[in-house]
């Protein structure tokens, strides 16, 4: 089928209206970002929102040569808004969502009787319990879960032998669940725990680290690597050289474990990141990475399969044949038992990237990628199955 | 007194050695690498823009033509000296392209702005603009000079475009992200090279249809290291030599059987290639681990690695002085 719909395509239809349109809604609902002590990376207003805009224009590049339209409509939903109205007006224009909004609003909107037999795509929300216990069949993950972010950053460590870890941890429920799955992938890895401490928040880092950050980590046992979890990165630049030993910092902060970052340049990055620069004004981060590899996975197989149908998409893009080249160095594909996007982290400082994972030498029976996160025999989900 | 000093040579501009010479882009060190063939040394390292990834030299090897990608140009250089002549209008970006058969218009792909521009060398103009699939890179024409082909990599096809009207006659998908096209076989078949999708099709050119998709395996190597590049021809069209990128290895492709005969290994990322000009030796750039190999093309082996710049890509054979 895929043969005979590949073999040929004569001419061009510009000008004529697209054989098949498919329209996709990126639904955001705006979360004001936590005070951080540095107000020297702001959160971009169209975060994860302008990496839709890209998927959108790639796809309608490959579509204009096969008569397939592409169409974006963005809805944003404040804090207090009801998100679950805005989505059930969206799937009834289209099938089609991808999401940047927290894990509650996203199994919601997943469990609207409309959005049976929709296709969504969660491109913010990093809860490891979304690709387990709490999948949905009609929920696909372009954003890497917190285990597979952690696996990649122990991987890293482990082959450098950096075996012995302390860890800080932020007060937010977000830090508590990162410092969580670093602690769970440090056991993966036969990693060793040397002392935890929770930060706190009273400190000005700003004018006080020298002075506070020796006094904190002086406490904590001896190690080859500190560890901070941080995700809003509120205090954890402040760490760095400021450590009562000379260790190297990772985690949230020193060598970063990430979906995305600009300074990802090679298996041809860099075109993507200056495509991204020049419509948006601003490199390309990790949401903005998920949402646009959700939109061009969709284009993908729209292009593949030559239907707009969501179950045909659906087969597809979790069947063997589906590859998305993500500038990552390898395929990106699903994995059919939780609907994760299998990727490559890079780990990364904020001016280069330190290795790729999955490192050598971690093996898998089946794909190396799934070395990173939850394999099928540690995933609780069975909505796929 | 058959060898002169580097310096001594390029300051009066002779020709080195009899044998020939390899040219390699160096995409992160902005510069050329040339490789002498008999020697299998690093003769000169020549300046270009910034950049610079696809090369290739006008029919009498007067003039080198260089695609400085980040300086938005198509650099043309003196091989001789070194020197550039002049810039070409080339679009941004241009990362590969193909001189026409006629010698005298130079077909590019701009790899940031989803277009192929035509460039005349001659009036330094640009002839005509194509607009194409996202990044478009693998650039071929057929021998007859009537049809080039543009594989643009995130669209995932071969663009076929008649060179008389400029104009797009036919659109063919192909695996993951193209990089390389050829015509060959006296221009009955076209193949194309699927980085991410880890294959090779040969289209048949009149059918516009996949004759055949050449897969390969290496024992020890995942899957998702295999990734085709560039490739070449022997002279007489039977054999092809794949680059497979982060695979490390050279596959020898049995062109009318579309079976691998046999892997070579090379250094790390290996991109694309250029024969001597007797085709005894083939020589590829190794982007990652900043070499080239010399392929001894009779046993298959590997003869010797030579040092180049950073990240080398593209490369150029240039015959010897007569």
């Amino acid at each position: 089928m895929r043969l005979a719909f590949a073999s040929i395509l004569l001419g061009l239809w510009a000008g004529s209206a697209p054989a098949l349109e498919l329209g996709v809604t990126w639904l955001h609902r705006v979360v004001p970002p936590p005070p951080t002590l540095s107000n020297l990376d702001p959160v971009p207003g169209d975060l994860g929102r302008a990496g839709a805009e890209l998927g959108l224009r790639d796809n309608r590049t490959t579509g204009q040569f096969l008569g397939h339209g592409y169409a974006l409509s963005a809805a944003d939903v404040p804090a207090e808004g009801d998100i679950l109205a805005v989505a059930r007006d969206a799937l009834a224009a289209s099938p089609f969502l991808i999401v940047d909004a927290p894990a509650a609003d996203l199994l919601a909107i997943a469990d609207l009787p409309e959005a049976q037999g929709a296709l969504l795509f969660n491109a913010a929300a990093p809860e490891t319990a979304l690709r387990s216990q709490d999948c949905r069949a009609n929920l696909f993950h372009t954003l890497p879960s917190r285990a597979m972010l952690a696996d990649a950053l122990m991987q890293g460590l482990a082959s450098k032998r950096w075996t012995d870890l302390a860890l800080i941890t932020g007060p937010r429920p977000g830090d508590q669940a990162w410092a969580a799955a670093l602690k769970a992938s440090a056991a993966k890895f036969r990693l060793r725990p040397r002392g935890e401490a929770v930060w706190d928040e009273a400190a000005d880092m700003r004018r006080n680290a020298a002075q506070e950050v020796p006094l904190f980590t002086q406490e904590l046992r001896d190690h080859d690597v500190l560890l901070v979890a941080d995700e809003a990165r509120d205090f954890a630049r402040y760490i760095a050289y400021n450590t009562w030993l000379p260790r190297p910092v990772a985690g949230s902060a020193g060598m970063m474990p990430v979906a995305w970052s600009r300074v990802v340049e090679q298996w041809g990055a860099a075109q993507l990141q200056s495509r991204f620069e020049d419509m948006a004004g601003r490199p390309m981060q990790d949401r903005d990475y998920a949402a646009w590899a959700a939109f061009r996975a969709l284009g993908e197989a729209v292009t593949r399969t030559g239907s707009a149908d969501p179950a045909t998409l659906r087969a597809y893009l979790l069947g063997g044949e589906f590859e998305l080249a993500g500038f990552k160095g390898s395929p990106l594909s699903f994995r059919p038992w939780n609907g994760q996007l299998r990727q490559p982290i890079p780990l990364v400082t904020d001016t280069a990237v330190v290795a790729t994972a999955p490192m050598e030498g971690f093996l898998h029976q089946g794909n190396e990628l799934d070395t990173l996160g939850l394999d099928r025999p540690d995933s609780a989900c069975t909505a796929f199955d | 007194m058959t060898r002169c000093l580097t310096a001594l040579c390029l300051i009066l501009g002779l020709p080195a050695f009899a044998g020939g010479e390899i040219w390699v882009t160096n995409e992160k060190d902005n510069t050329i690498s040339v490789i002498d063939i008999d020697s299998l040394e690093v003769t000169r390292t020549i300046p270009t823009g910034e950049r610079p990834r696809g090369i290739t030299f006008s029919h009498d090897y007067s003039r080198v033509y260089i695609c400085a990608s980040d300086s938005d140009t198509v650099q043309v250089m003196d091989p001789q000296t070194g020197e550039i002549l002049h810039d070409l209008p080339s679009g941004e970006d241009p990362e590969q392209f193909i001189l026409h058969p006629d010698d005298r218009h130079l077909w590019i792909a701009n790899e940031d702005d989803a277009v192929t521009t035509v460039v005349d060398v001659d009036s330094r103009t640009v002839v005509a603009q194509i607009n194409v699939g996202i990044e478009p890179e693998g650039m071929a024409v057929n021998e007859a000079g009537s049809i080039v082909i543009t594989t643009s990599e995130t669209t995932n096809m071969a663009h076929w475009i008649d060179t008389a009207t400029h104009g797009i006659i036919a659109n063919t998908l192909v695996d993951s992200r193209p990089r390389h096209a050829e015509f060959v076989k006296d221009d009955t078949e076209l193949w194309v090279s699927s980085e991410i999708g880890g294959t090779v099709t040969v289209f048949g050119t009149e059918s516009k249809e996949e004759r055949a998709k050449i897969t390969f395996e290496i024992q020890g190597v995942h899957p998702d290291r295999i990734q085709p590049v560039g490739f070449e021809f022997t002279p007489d069209g039977r054999t092809a030599f794949v680059a497979l990128g982060p695979a490390n290895h050279v596959a020898v492709v049995n062109a009318e059987t579309y079976e691998v005969e046999e892997y070579i290994l090379t250094g790390r990322r290996v991109w694309h290639m250029a024969f001597s000009p007797d085709h005894s030796q083939l020589f590829t750039t190794n982007g990652v681990s900043g070499d080239v190999t010399v392929i001894d093309v009779a046993s298959r082996k590997p003869l010797k690695s030579i040092k180049v710049g950073r990240f080398p890509w593209g490369a150029a054979m240039r015959p010897g002085a007569s």
